[in-house]
């Protein structure tokens, strides 16, 4: 890591412009990040510390942040195994369509969520088309913490998806030879060799997809059916307590949301910058 | 275990530091057999034949497009010959996997593992054996070190790849490599990604791990100052055929092709007619002998140092000079042969500098004459 260089901000450059750079970044960084979120955090500190604490260990409010951290985990989680198969496919095989179910990939960013999420529930509701099929084995997804979680892979597949696709597809056949004339299987080349050398993308797609799932309102709302302690997750509280006028406590749940997501990508940083002084280029 | 390596055919051979390396496995003679192959219409190789010895240490050497790159896959088992056969001791090599086949392979790019260290790196191959072969990790952590010190990197063992300088980590591929006890060890431009000191002093430092080793070897090479003073024998490739294979003294000394003689080695290559078993240069007879050569026209061939110049003569080529320059230890005449636009270069050397100008006449002392082709 590039230490003792301490505070020194001017350093000389053959590069010209770290000035000017580094104060637009500060500037614009500020206007669309900081400032709204100092905001959010002065108007939680007028509740003041044990308001706060009171609001947030709210057993509601707990089961909230619960149910969207936990399934937005999940949720991350089972995006990197299928995103990473996804990734793997369109890079390496060539068959007809490929392009086009490549485009695909990027429907779920394109997509108004809150279309996405009522045509979910159109699809696992009890009538829906595969709900129909589900619901005889007593398998209910929609309007249960399941449909949450099928919203959220939904939304997240692209981020996995897009961050390991221009990874892999410079990956060096050549390492991939050399494993094998070494005597490596297939599955030894892939995983001993090849997925360790994309962890850091898979990280990467791992907590942007983390990161939205959190956020996620529009089409979560539509399947998850909003049962209080169940699957109501808290972002919709949030809403809730807005619509009742309580700035106060709506705040209060979204700076507890932002302190875990901030802790989680923060961890997430840490096991990447970890991995890149181990392994630079 | 006995701290030699024992190479059938040679005496064994004791290690530098006498440290215990386990018995390499034998290494193979491999042999090529017209192998043909074409990527879809686009032929890479014309039927190539080759018998490359146990313990030999053979250089492919081509220009870009020669094939060279393509032969080696195909020994690798990288690439699937379209016709053809690969025998290694006489077993079919094709119908092993690249796995089977325990080929070692070291590329330019060096393909090291990037998450691992250079120790690990060293061990994977033995790591990832079947249970039945799979040494203990204990052994394979001493394997990995005894090939360390090999490779003269002992120390270095905990460093990641992107911590070693290009040379070392050239050296740990090469350690990987021989940690699964190839049977063959196969090398694609090894050292063309390093610059030119360094380049030079691997080459000695292959040159040496090969003599103790023994490992049958192959590399491919686009640098023939390399081919030339590492290998047992040369084949020269262009094109997808194999133009001639033989010592780097007779590659060098006895090119049996006006590709080899303008490929390897400097060399000037002047339009000639045979008639009569007389060389005529346009309408001059040259004092040379045409030997076998049949009547019709021709190229003389002859390298810039086995020149003798002198006053005009008859029977010698008449020149006239254009430049005189610097060459590393002697000093280069530029000529322009008289009457025409032909040039050559001839090599003064550095003592018997003259002040040379004009017109002079300048006879090959030796040469060689090649039907012109078409």
């Amino acid at each position: 890591m590039a230490g003792g260089h301490g505070l020194a901000l001017k350093r000389p450059s053959a590069i010209p412009g770290f000035g000017l750079a580094l104060g637009f970044t500060l500037t614009y960084l500020s206007l669309i990040v900081l400032i709204p979120l100092a905001a959010l955090m002065f108007k939680t500190a007028s509740l003041g510390f044990s308001g706060f604490w009171e609001i947030v260990t709210a057993p509601r409010t707990l089961a909230a942040l619960r149910v969207s951290f936990v399934i937005s985990f999940i949720a991350a989680s089972i995006n990197v195994v299928f995103g990473v198969i996804v990734a793997w496919v369109l890079i390496r095989y060539r068959f007809p369509g490929r392009r086009l179910l490549d485009a695909f990939v990027d429907l779920p960013f394109a997509l108004p969520t809150a279309v996405a999420g009522i045509a979910l529930t159109a699809i696992y509701a009890r009538n829906g088309w595969l709900g129909a099929l589900l619901d005889p084995f007593g398998i209910k997804i929609a309007y249960t913490p399941w449909g949450i979680g099928v919203a959220l892979v939904f939304i997240g597949l692209p981020f996995v998806v897009r961050t390991v696709q221009p990874v892999l597809e410079d990956f060096e056949r050549e390492i991939e030879e050399a494993a094998a004339s070494l005597g490596a299987s297939r599955r030894q080349t892939v995983f001993r060799v090849m997925l360790p050398a994309l962890m850091p993308a898979i990280l990467t797609g791992f907590a942007l997809a983390f990161a939205r799932a959190v956020g996620e309102y529009g089409s979560v709302i539509f399947i998850a059916g909003n049962i209080p302690f169940v699957s109501e997750i808290a972002p919709l509280l949030i809403v809730i307590r807005l619509e009742e006028f309580n700035y106060a406590q709506a705040t209060a749940i979204a700076a507890a949301m932002l302190m875990i997501a901030f802790t989680v990508i923060f961890l997430i940083n840490l096991i990447q910058a970890w991995q890149r002084r181990r392994f630079a280029p | 275990m006995d701290a030699r390596v024992l190479i059938e055919g040679n005496d064994p051979v004791a290690l530098p530091d006498g440290g215990p390396l386990p018995h390499w496995d034998k290494t193979v003679d491999v042999s090529v057999e017209t192998v043909v192959k074409t990527f879809g219409t686009t032929p890479a190789l014309h039927g190539v034949s080759l018998d490359i010895a146990a313990g030999e240490l053979v250089a492919l050497l081509g220009p870009s497009g020669s094939g060279k790159t393509t032969l080696l896959r195909i020994l690798a088992g990288l690439d699937v010959p379209t016709s053809g056969r690969v025998l290694f001791d006489g077993e079919d090599a094709l119908k092993l996997t690249v796995p089977e086949r325990n080929v070692g392979l070291v590329f330019q790019s060096y393909a090291l593992f990037r998450h691992m260290t250079v120790l690990e790196n060293i061990g994977f191959g033995l790591h990832v054996r079947p249970w039945s072969r799979r040494p203990r990790r204990r052994d394979i952590r001493r394997r990995a070190l005894e090939l360390l010190d090999l490779v003269q990197l002992s120390g270095l063992e905990k460093r990641y790849p992107s911590q070693l300088s290009g040379g070392q980590r050239q050296r740990v591929a090469f350690a990987r490599a021989l940690a699964i006890e190839p049977r063959v060890l196969l090398l694609d431009e090894p050292f063309g990604a390093l610059d030119a000191k360094v380049r030079r002093e691997l080459r000695r430092w292959l040159r040496e791990i090969h003599d103790k080793t023994g490992h049958t070897t192959v590399f491919v090479t686009h640098d023939q100052e390399e081919a030339l003073e590492l290998a047992d024998r040369v084949v020269v490739m262009s094109e997808g055929r194999i133009e001639q294979v033989g010592t780097p003294d007779e590659i060098y000394d006895r090119p049996n092709s006006p590709f080899v003689f303008s490929f390897i080695g400097e060399s000037s290559g002047l339009p000639v007619r045979v008639e009569g078993g007389g060389v005529w240069l346009d309408e001059r007879p040259l004092d040379l002998a045409a030997g076998d050569t049949p009547d019709g026209p021709a190229t003389l061939f002859f390298r810039p140092h086995d020149v003798e110049i002198g006053h005009e003569s008859a029977g010698a080529i008449p020149v006239v000079v254009q430049g005189l320059r610097r060459h590393g230890g002697a000093r280069r005449l530029d000529l322009e042969i008289s009457g025409r636009r032909d040039r050559i270069e001839i090599d003064l050397p550095a003592g018997d500098w003259l002040n040379v100008s004009g017109r002079i006449s300048v006879r090959p002392r030796r040469y060689r004459l090649f039907p012109a082709s078409g």
